[in-house]
């Protein structure tokens, strides 16, 4: 079987030194403020009937894509849910491409035909954006397959919530991803709930990252608010996984402060709930901090990057509102392949 | 009488069966501290408790699994689904467990299951969340496939399916929810308040299953049309001014073929009408039947007017829905034939 057989990824190497430079922490605070900028903008754009439908916001959440983000390599391939929007910012897609196609328009990554949760770019190897609840970490561990059976030395990462993770397909995808020591790595971004569902009235073992161990996959629970933190964690797993021993769950301990979509009240928690975490939790409040005590920068210096991704922000929604609409044949386009 | 949406008329078919039956249970994701992503059952966990009322994981397959083995034991699970497009995961205890049970048992098990889940488009969903998958249910012996046009029916319908000994797939259409929708997007819309079918009897009762209703008598030619889709039958209707019957098939498995064939007799000829995609879709099934009953009576070419062969677009939803400009089209070209 080719599977059994099939030899180990090549050792790839890792992009980074072992602590980050003033540049890369730099680099991650405006990656993450590029995400809360983008998602503010979004919302707004929402609120003004620009974006219709669904659209699920990432706020809080940015740590963990971005510290993940920063350790990969070229090739490593990432796939999400629909709280995509920060995944395809984080892997350099354009701020434009995505805007657009929340608004629906001929400029977006697929055109207008995906909206907010399906979105994909084959050159940024992201592979979507999927609807379906659980559905991306099957698809995520056949990514594993691929880079395996292909012996390219690269990695998929599937992220999915902490709802997601009671999806009986993870649990099968668990199995086959252990028993052929797939080049997967899993992360589980436990943000507290899934929809109005809190984590401890739909999940038996509430600590997530436990999740592999009847599938010897190791686990582990990382402060999802800390972007150094995430960096850390994700560098030991990448190392595990791209010597060739299989797969590794991080459970990612984060918080949204929005609603689930944009259609949530958000009424099954407290207002001081999510008051507290942003007053001392925020993973750009923190990273802010830590620049300036460690005077990597001033305080001027986080203004001009918080204008330089405004500017990149506000030109995203101008292009996501001036970008034609589809024309109507494309309802018909990439249903088959076209001869 | 009182006032009711579709949300209000089917939680209070829930809330009557939840007294009247201890063997009903409600289960699904967010159905019970949340009150649904539609708000169909709030309230209900408050009044009947956590041990009747109550959220699952999102675990669509083993939800409905569980739903079969409830059911089997004489229980009367009424299981959420929250949106139709999510129910993949569980179409195979769907279509092998709690539609078979019974056959493969000879009769010694039975699964009196109910399966709610809000269908179709309009709602800016997407690809994932506007799907009309009625025609997967109805392509399996074994289930029955409901889909009520308004909160009257809604209510009766759910009464009946709850109470029914076999497995009942009750597609909620999520456009009309809040009141009926005629497919003019950019037309302000309407509630349920001011309809007459948004009148709903407060107490229990039942509105037969396997049985349609005729929603509109007329002579020119007969309209078949469930869900949303008869809202936008009346207004192709009244903007044509063709005198069409507008049928409403209230089930759709089992079917009820004599009220259709007896006005397709009268009117001659036929519309077929839904939102979901036309190859295989339902509306193959209901052409075949008339054409079978009514050949020699028919004037013209059954006409289908369908949602296309293609995934249900993000951007283009009134490219794709089905409205009535299309449906009226329909119509005109049927009866000048
Ligand atoms: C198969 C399936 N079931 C249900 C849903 C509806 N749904 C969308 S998101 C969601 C909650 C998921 O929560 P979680 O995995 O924690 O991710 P989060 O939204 O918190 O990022 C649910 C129930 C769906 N999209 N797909
Ligand atoms: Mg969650």
């Amino acid at each position: 079987m080719v599977a059994a057989n099939a030899t180990s990824p090549k050792k790839g190497k890792s992009n980074s030194k072992s602590a980050p430079s003033n540049e890369e922490k730099l680099q991650y605070y405006r990656d993450m403020l590029l995400i809360r900028r983008f998602e503010e903008k979004a919302g707004q754009l929402y609120g003004m009937g620009l974006i219709a439908g669904f659209c699920h916001l990432y706020i809080g959440q940015e740590a963990v894509v971005v510290g993940v983000q920063s350790v990969l390599n070229e090739g490593d391939q990432v796939i999400t849910g629909y709280r995509d929007h920060g995944h395809m910012l984080a892997c350099g897609m354009e701020a434009d491409g995505v805007m657009a196609e929340l608004t629906g328009r001929e400029g977006g990554y697929s055109r207008g035909k995906g909206g907010s949760m399906h979105m994909f770019s084959k050159e940024k190897h992201f592979y979507g954006g999927h609807g379906i609840v659980g559905a991306q970490v099957s698809l995520g561990t056949g990514l594993a397959f691929a880079n395996q059976y292909k012996d390219n030395g690269n990695v998929s990462v599937s992220y999915f919530g902490d709802g997601a993770a009671n999806q009986g397909q993870v649990y099968e995808s668990f199995n086959m991803a252990s028993l052929w020591k797939l080049p997967a790595l899993y992360v589980i971004e436990n943000n507290q709930y899934a929809m109005g569902t809190a984590v401890s009235r739909a999940s038996a073992e509430q600590e997530l990252y436990k999740r592999g161990i009847s599938f010897d996959i190791p686990g582990e629970a990382v402060d999802g608010m800390d972007v150094l933190k995430v960096r850390e964690a994700a560098k030991k797993a990448l190392a595990h996984i791209r010597a060739g021993k299989g797969p590794y769950i991080l459970e990612m301990k984060t918080y949204r402060y929005r609603g689930h979509s944009m259609s949530d009240p958000a009424k099954y928690r407290k207002r001081e709930e999510v008051d507290d975490i942003r007053s001392h939790h925020d993973p750009i409040d923190g990273l802010k901090k830590l620049l300036i005590d460690e005077k990597i920068a001033t305080e001027d210096d986080l203004k001009a990057i918080d204008k330089e991704v405004r500017v990149i922000v506000n030109k995203s929604a101008d292009f996501a509102q001036t970008s034609p609409e589809p024309d109507p044949s494309e309802l018909w386009t990439d249903v088959l392949r076209e001869v | 009488m009182a006032k009711m949406t579709m949300i209000e008329a089917v939680r209070s078919a829930m809330d009557i069966m939840l007294e009247k039956d201890p063997k009903v249970i409600i289960m699904g994701e967010d159905v019970g501290y949340f009150g649904g992503v539609f708000r169909c059952t709030a309230g209900l966990q408050e009044k009947y408790g956590i041990e009747r009322v109550f959220d699952t994981p999102i675990n669509e397959s083993a939800i409905v699994g569980m739903g079969v083995g409830m059911a089997t034991q004489g229980m009367r699970p009424c299981v959420e689904v929250q949106f139709a497009d999510y129910m993949f995961p569980a179409y195979d205890q769907i279509t092998q467990e709690a539609a078979r049970i019974r056959h493969r048992s000879a009769g010694q098990f039975s699964c009196p299951m109910t399966i709610r889940m809000p269908t179709g488009g309009g709602i800016f969903g997407g690809q994932t969340h506007s799907q009309s998958p009625e025609a997967l249910f109805t392509h399996v012996a074994g289930l029955k496939v409901v889909q009520p046009s308004s909160p009257v029916d809604a209510k009766g319908l759910l009464i009946a399916s709850i109470e029914d000994p076999d497995p009942v797939i009750f597609l909620e259409p999520k456009r009309i929810y809040n009141g009926p929708f005629d497919g003019h997007h950019d037309a302000k819309s309407v509630g349920w308040a001011t309809h007459p079918l948004g009148e709903v009897p407060e107490g229990y009762y039942k509105t037969e299953l396997g049985k349609a209703n005729v929603f509109r008598e007329g002579e020119a030619v007969t309209i078949l049309a469930y869900g949303t889709m008869v809202y936008v039958a009346e207004a192709a209707v009244k903007e044509t001014g063709i005198d069409a019957e507008i049928i409403d098939l209230r089930t759709l498995l089992p079917l009820d073929l004599e009220t259709i064939v007896e006005s397709v007799k009268k009117t001659r000829k036929c519309v077929v009408i839904h939102e979901g995609t036309r190859t295989s879709g339902f509306g193959a099934e209901l052409i075949a039947e008339v054409q079978e009953a009514c050949f020699y009576h028919l004037e013209t070419p059954i006409v289908r007017v369908t949602g296309w062969d293609a995934p249900y677009p993000h951007a283009q939803e009134w490219d794709y829905f089905p409205g009535p400009k299309r449906v009226g089209r329909a119509l005109v070209e049927t009866v000048e034939a």
